[in-house]
């Protein structure tokens, strides 16, 4: 509160406390987004128990590994970004973002290669060929299309917001002494992390 | 206060001159005071032709056989009439209008937190009702499914689902920035010495509101979206025929929705609280309680969905289970109605046109409250379920609850918004013609739907004759009175501004600015030292 009595009189208003509290309450509501999706997977696993087990044999666990990694990563590069902007230093900072970024890129290459290779092998939505398999099948394919999508989108969204971030940091409206809009761009990039740490055990490993 | 002379008067909200002119100034203004009328012009839009709607079901459904409209087209109108009086009126509500108005001047705030993600919402919600008028008006015609888009005949009919559904899927990210808004400015803005507990009542009543909103949406969000792949991919998430489960999707979708109800009742009773309080010139009994109470109806509101689906298959146990915790709802309900009549008890109440609103609420919202039970309990549920009974039951909530609080709120607020009076004998006249129209139309609803009338049909029994027609003319008195009520405010509005700085004897924080208010609200911030509803001399 004596932080608006200071501020108030000036027109930029300024409230770090208050921008993290916004983005916290939005990381719920993604969260329950995901969280209804893996309601809708432990139905259909719960009824459909052989299939998606042998449906999760067919997904590439090296491929989800990597990827792992990769944002695993990620989330660190992204953290000692938000460190080297505490300790002043903004090149620092730039280097961090970027390979956060790069290895974001990486992931979306993986993830093509990965989701290609399925396509190629006729297992899509509406495909003839998954069609034709097990209702178990079908729902797992379904499933691992759409929150493997709906992560990827994530992703992206993840990339356009630490690219803002990194052009405010470069013009110096993301300083040492407000850099909110930094911890938020990270903030969000660990719920994207998050997310694919409970995608990858529930696609890939789980038998 | 009152004695402030217009010489000292600083230019309102209304008047005030920013970077853009004219309509831009609207369009593209932070103010939460503008945006907040940019919803209430858009919304009693959006209620005016969803009662037009309403009027030619009722017109329909006259007498038995074919009236006006074949099967199709009424079937098309029973859900376009809902999915516009719920998505595009009554679920952003009270709270999106006079939660962004009042909100950040009830806490001594000068604006939300976050005031462009708030004009953001706006437009998230006008496009949300642009693609929703789309799809109504484009391809194989308006959808057919009822507002409540049930699988598997949302993934087999052939009309303009997938437009529509995503329009609500936007509708709800505007819902969800709305809430996590106010609940950011509600813990960040509040005026020194403002405490959770000296917040006036409406305040926690958008508290709650907020976080169902937050919480609740998503899910039928994502819900919406596998529907739109389900039928643009063919998934199979809700197909029977791939192995998908469509009662699942009835489970995700009243998840939200069931809550949703209590996005749109918890605001009004914030409302009616505010006017009960002011015209009965007493500090408001049980402030806590009531506080409390809208908590734990936004909290047990979201344990409740099962009692739209105890036809659908579900075990005896869940039944059971729902049916208690529905129950359990009316506790926190009653704590308001009781703690609203002991406020009046021994008051020295001021019969103004407000407060005629405030009491018809509670008569409606009683006799919604009390035909709820009816439906929250199992075994008389089976018997009216998808009957006219749970028609009207939804009415005397929704439009009798919500929606009266809705015109109560504006007939409580109108003089602050723009800084005129309303002429009060006429207001109150349309009041007594809408009640009686209300009633002669909701009413005979329970009647038809006690003797076994099913809902959503555009023909009937001959033995259901006589209730259709009374509630057929009853629809006629209540859009008569719905005219009169919004003609006399379009008329007060024209009428040149007096000072009527608080006009009511109001005691919250709205009530010690000017009307209308500045721009910032506050030329200097308040420091609070007392709670909200104390008598002090002033």
């Amino acid at each position: 509160m004596e932080h608006n009595a200071t501020t108030l009189s000036t027109h930029e208003h300024y409230d770090p406390v208050g921008a993290k509290l916004g983005m916290w309450l939005f990381i719920f509501t993604e969260m329950l987004l995901f969280g209804a999706l893996f309601i809708v997977y432990s139905v259909y696993r719960y009824r459909h128990p052989v299939e998606f087990h042998l449906a999760n044999q067919e997904l590439n666990v090296t491929i989800g590994f990597i990827n792992t990694v990769i944002l695993l990563i990620s989330s660190a590069t992204v953290a000692m970004s938000i460190t080297a902007m505490q300790k002043g230093n903004k090149k620092l900072t730039m280097i961090f973002l970027l390979i956060t970024l790069l290895l974001a890129v990486v992931f979306l290459i993986n993830k093509y290669f990965e989701w290609g290779a399925k396509i190629h092998h006729g297992i899509y939505p509406g495909s003839e060929f998954l069609l034709s398999l097990s209702h178990g099948d079908i729902l797992f394919f379904g499933l691992y299309f759409f929150m493997t999508g709906l992560h990827a989108i994530h992703i992206i969204v993840g990339m356009v917001i630490l690219i803002w971030v990194f052009v405010r940091v470069k013009q110096g409206r993301v300083n040492i002494n407000r850099y909110a809009l930094l911890e938020n761009g990270g903030l969000y990039w660990h719920l994207v992390d998050l997310i694919w740490i409970f995608l990858f055990p529930l696609f890939y490993l789980i038998h | 206060m009152s004695g402030t002379t217009t010489t000292q008067r600083m230019p309102s909200y209304l008047e005030y001159k920013g970077r853009f002119k004219g309509l831009a100034g609207w369009l593209l203004s932070t103010d939460h005071k503008r945006i907040a009328l940019l919803y209430l012009y858009s919304q009693i839009t959006f209620f005016l032709a969803g009662v037009v709607m309403g009027i030619f079901m009722k017109i329909e459904l006259m007498a038995p056989g074919q009236q006006i409209m074949g099967p199709a087209t009424y079937n098309a109108l029973f859900t376009v009439h809902g999915l516009t009086m719920i998505f595009l009126f009554i679920i952003p509500g009270l709270a999106a209008s006079f939660g962004n108005f009042f909100l950040p001047i009830m806490i001594g705030a000068k604006d939300v937190a976050f005031p462009k993600l708030n004009l953001f919402s706006w437009y998230l919600f006008m496009g949300g009702a642009i693609i929703v008028l789309i799809g109504i008006f484009t391809g194989d015609g308006p959808p057919d499914t009822g507002w409540t888009f049930y699988a598997p005949y949302s993934l087999k009919t052939n009309t303009n689902v997938v437009l529509t559904v995503f329009g609500a899927f936007v509708l709800g990210f505007s819902s969800v920035l709305t809430g996590l808004n106010f609940i950011v400015t509600i813990h960040q803005m509040r005026a020194p010495g403002m405490g959770f507990f000296r917040m006036p009542l409406f305040i926690w009543a958008m508290y709650g509101t907020s976080w169902i909103q937050l919480l609740a949406t998503p899910v039928v969000g994502i819900t919406f979206i596998m529907v739109i792949f389900d039928r643009v991919m063919g998934i199979g998430f809700f197909d029977p025929a791939k192995g998908g489960d469509p009662i699942l999707f009835q489970h995700l979708f009243w998840i939200y929705s069931h809550p949703a109800v209590y996005i749109m009742i918890l605001p009004a009773m914030g409302a009616i609280t505010e006017i009960i309080t002011t015209f009965s010139n007493r500090v408001v009994f049980g402030y806590k309680a009531i506080a409390m109470s809208s908590l734990a109806i936004a909290f047990v509101g979201y344990l409740v969905w099962g009692h739209h689906m105890f036809t659908s298959g579900m075990s005896d146990t869940a039944r059971l289970v729902f049916s208690l915790l529905t129950f359990l709802v009316a506790i926190p309900s009653a704590i308001k109605v009781f703690n609203w009549s002991a406020t009046m008890y021994k008051g020295s109440i001021d019969l103004q046109p407000p407060f005629w609103w405030a009491m018809a609420f509670l008569f409606v919202f009683m006799i919604g409250g009390l035909t709820g039970l009816v439906l929250g309990s199992v075994a008389t549920d089976v018997h009216v379920h998808d009957t006219m009974f749970v028609v009207a039951h939804f009415h005397y909530i929704v439009f009798g609850g919500a929606g009266l609080a809705f015109f109560a709120a504006l007939h409580y607020w109108f003089p602050k918004m723009w800084g005129k009076m309303y002429n009060k004998k006429v207001a109150n006249i349309g009041l007594l013609i809408l009640f009686i129209g209300f009633n002669t139309l909701y009413f005979p609803m329970f009647i038809l739907g006690i003797m076994g009338m099913p809902r959503r049909y555009y023909d009937y029994l001959p033995e259901f004759a006589t209730p259709n027609l009374i509630s057929t003319v009853g629809s006629w008195i209540l859009a008569l009175g719905l005219i009169i009520v919004i003609v006399n405010l379009l008329r007060a509005k024209k009428a040149p501004p007096e000072i009527i700085d608080n006009p009511w004897n109001g005691r919250t924080l709205e009530w010690k600015i000017q009307s209308p208010p500045t721009l910032e609200n506050f030329e200097e911030i308040p420091v609070i030292d007392h709670g909200p509803y104390d008598l002090i001399k002033e």
